[in-house]
């Protein structure tokens, strides 16, 4: 499944939110936008809801609290209840620190995971890009061509050019 | 992060008026090249080391535990001091990257990089030593809660020990991820400027990353998270070490202080290896710019803090120890100075709490050779201190006939040795295949940190209107 994609560079990322503004006001359809480093009030200005990772992640790390908690519970208390050193079967303080430890782990394992999922990354993974200097110095915003069929392209170009992208270009991803 | 107004008082982070493109020229360059003669030469003898090392292990399982000058009295020697120093060694990875993202601290992008993959080495490290001193190393996986045929019996989850094993294998993944999911923007950097067969490496290195705005939302989102589990985690990782030895009934070992006590220890001399690693990369791969006085001036204030921290918790060990009226736990504290090791506790005493004292001088803060200096000597101190706390103390117990006295063998040493080359070997290969310092992270606070944009100079470069970084003036 290619799509075209018409696409402009910005050489600054103070140029590129003004773009993405004036995009959003002129009810231009952003396909995505691709930059070198994290830029912020870019999510704002393209409309992109909060990341729900965190939930994930708090729900990650309440499966870890509860597989530590009640593993150790269940083997000390019904499997193999073994007295150590005078304490009760069920010595609750001392299952904190293994219950904190999965807690992490398991937030932490759950949440890249899904991270890596989600985005379509992964070992082995190769995503098409549109430009070899978006990772470097160069921020790009894309149109996904098809969603211009009616309108024609000419009205993507002329926003380009009149938001100061450095260069525009077409690629089929 | 633009928007955010420079402070007058602040100092560049980044020097050189850098725009986006010499960043990725400078901390790409290093993969690029063809490696140094320096480089080439300290591989060599690193590798040298880890291969004495592994010689000196194979030989440990082979003839048994006892190639070790371990004996009745003295369970504990080179092999737990060890653990617990390069344990400590690596908190400063995660603290520089957590708990400073946290506080918003800017320059922890110049170090954050390095120090994280210094962590995961020295953990790594630390991590060899449970394993092989246990003696019969091929049953070590019996550590491991998993249903077994033996009954199934399991671990003793009361047991320190065990919860050492949980939080040393949680913080080594944790920070696996969060160091490697920080590089793979970076990689994609190295990637676009590859070819050949690079590209390829790169490619599979880089997971497809590929800069959408999406993904860096999430990136963000997933790196805060990580900062804020990873907080308590490098907290509770060298609590629970102190466990090992407070949670026992042998004096000098059983003191409520030893957590907060061994926490601060272990951020002092993380510290001190990140400034001896950063000291020689900065100035080997040019990164004079991206690691300037100003990193290693903030790093010195931590090592002050920390050190000061740590020579007050020996102080108090030492007043308690009188105060507390029992007889064992003076004798304890008494032996330690002047027993048979006191060389050691002096060694101690003013490598980790006299010396670091001049950093109370800005002068000496800022100067390169006293830092390296001291960072020697902190990772000596703090050496000693684990070799005090383990080993002088179970040489003298509670029976006159069971005194004892440990030398290490050859084989101990040559252990040691080997781990010191284990480090360095993954260090250096580290600085050929990744960028040393997060280019992503530095070309994000360029416009708040970069010298060309500090007060006064501002308004010369950029007039975007979301950018404040006039003159702050009242």
């Amino acid at each position: 499944m290619s799509k075209e994609v018409l696409y402009g560079l910005y050489n600054d990322e103070e140029d590129l939110l003004h773009a993405v503004h004036a995009a959003h006001d002129a009810h231009l359809d952003i396909m995505d936008v691709y930059t070198p480093f994290p830029v912020h009030g870019l999510d704002d200005a393209m409309g992109l809801d909060e990341s729900r990772l965190h939930i994930g992640g708090f729900i990650f790390g309440a499966l870890g609290l509860l597989t530590a908690f009640l593993g150790m519970t269940w083997i000390f208390t019904a499997d193999w209840p073994v007295i150590y050193g005078g304490k009760p079967y069920w010595s609750v303080p001392a299952f904190i620190p293994i219950t904190f430890e999965l807690t992490v782990l398991f937030a932490g394992i759950g949440m890249t995971v899904t991270f890596y999922i989600i985005c379509g990354m992964g070992p082995g993974v190769i995503n098409k890009t549109l430009d070899d200097r978006i990772t470097d110095d160069k921020f790009c915003i894309a149109f996904d061509t098809h969603d211009f069929e009616e309108t024609g392209l000419d009205k993507i170009k002329e926003f380009f050019s009149s938001t100061g992208a450095s260069e525009v270009n077409i690629k089929t991803l | 992060m633009s928007g955010a107004p420079i402070s007058p008082i602040r100092q560049p982070l980044v020097t050189g008026s850098k725009t986006y493109h010499q960043i990725t020229e400078d901390l790409c360059g290093p993969t690029e090249k063809a490696p140094s003669k320096a480089w080439v030469i300290a591989f060599l003898i690193s590798v040298a080391f880890l291969s004495l090392g592994i010689a000196c292990i194979l030989w440990t399982i082979w003839k048994g535990i006892g190639s070790w000058n371990l004996n009745r009295t003295i369970g504990w020697g080179w092999d737990i001091t060890n653990f617990v120093w390069w344990i400590g060694i690596g908190h400063a990875g995660t603290l520089i990257s957590a708990i400073l993202l946290l506080f918003r601290q800017k320059w922890r992008t110049g170090v954050n990089r390095a120090a994280e993959a210094m962590t995961i080495f020295a953990v790594l490290c630390a991590a060899l030593f449970p394993g092989i001193h246990v003696g019969r190393m091929w049953v070590v996986y019996f550590f491991f809660p998993y249903p077994n045929t033996r009954g199934p019996l399991w671990p003793n989850f009361n047991s320190p020990l065990l919860w050492d094993l949980f939080a040393i294998s949680t913080y080594f993944t944790i920070s696996l991820l969060f160091w490697y999911t920080g590089l793979v923007p970076d990689f994609a950097t190295v990637r676009d400027r590859a070819k050949g067969f690079r590209r390829k490496l790169y490619n599979l290195l880089s997971f497809g990353w590929t800069g959408s705005a999406k993904h860096w939302q999430r990136w963000e989102s997933l790196s805060l998270v990580l900062a804020g589990i990873a907080t308590p985690l490098v907290l509770s990782v060298h609590t629970i070490v102190s466990f090992d030895f407070a949670t026992s009934v042998i004096p000098g070992w059983h003191t409520t202080i030893f957590p907060p006590y061994f926490v601060a220890g272990a951020i002092f001399s993380g510290f001190a290896m990140v400034q001896t690693l950063m000291l020689i990369t900065r100035k080997v791969l040019n990164l004079q710019d991206y690691i300037t006085l100003e990193h290693i001036e903030s790093m010195n204030k931590v090592i002050l803090l920390t050190g000061t921290i740590v020579g007050v918790a020996y102080l108090t060990e030492l007043f308690i120890a009188w105060y507390s009226g029992y007889v064992y736990e003076q004798f304890a504290f008494f032996n330690r100075a002047f027993g048979p090791y006191w060389w050691a506790y002096f060694g101690m005493m003013s490598c980790n709490l006299l010396i670091p004292q001049v950093f109370w001088w800005k002068k000496y803060r800022r100067s390169i050779v006293i830092t390296f200096a001291m960072s020697i000597f902190v990772n000596i101190g703090m050496w000693f201190e684990r070799f005090v706390i383990i080993a002088t103390t179970l040489a003298r117990d509670y029976l006159p006939s069971s005194w004892s006295w440990y030398v290490p063998t050859f084989v101990e040493v040559g252990i040691f040795l080997g781990t010191l080359g284990i480090f360095f070997t993954l260090y250096l290969i580290f600085t050929r295949v990744a960028p040393v310092v997060a280019i992503a992270e530095i070309k994000h606070i360029l416009k708040s940190s970069g010298d060309q944009y500090a007060s006064g100079h501002a308004e010369k470069h950029r007039t975007g209107q979301s950018l404040v970084v006039e003159d702050h003036h009242h």
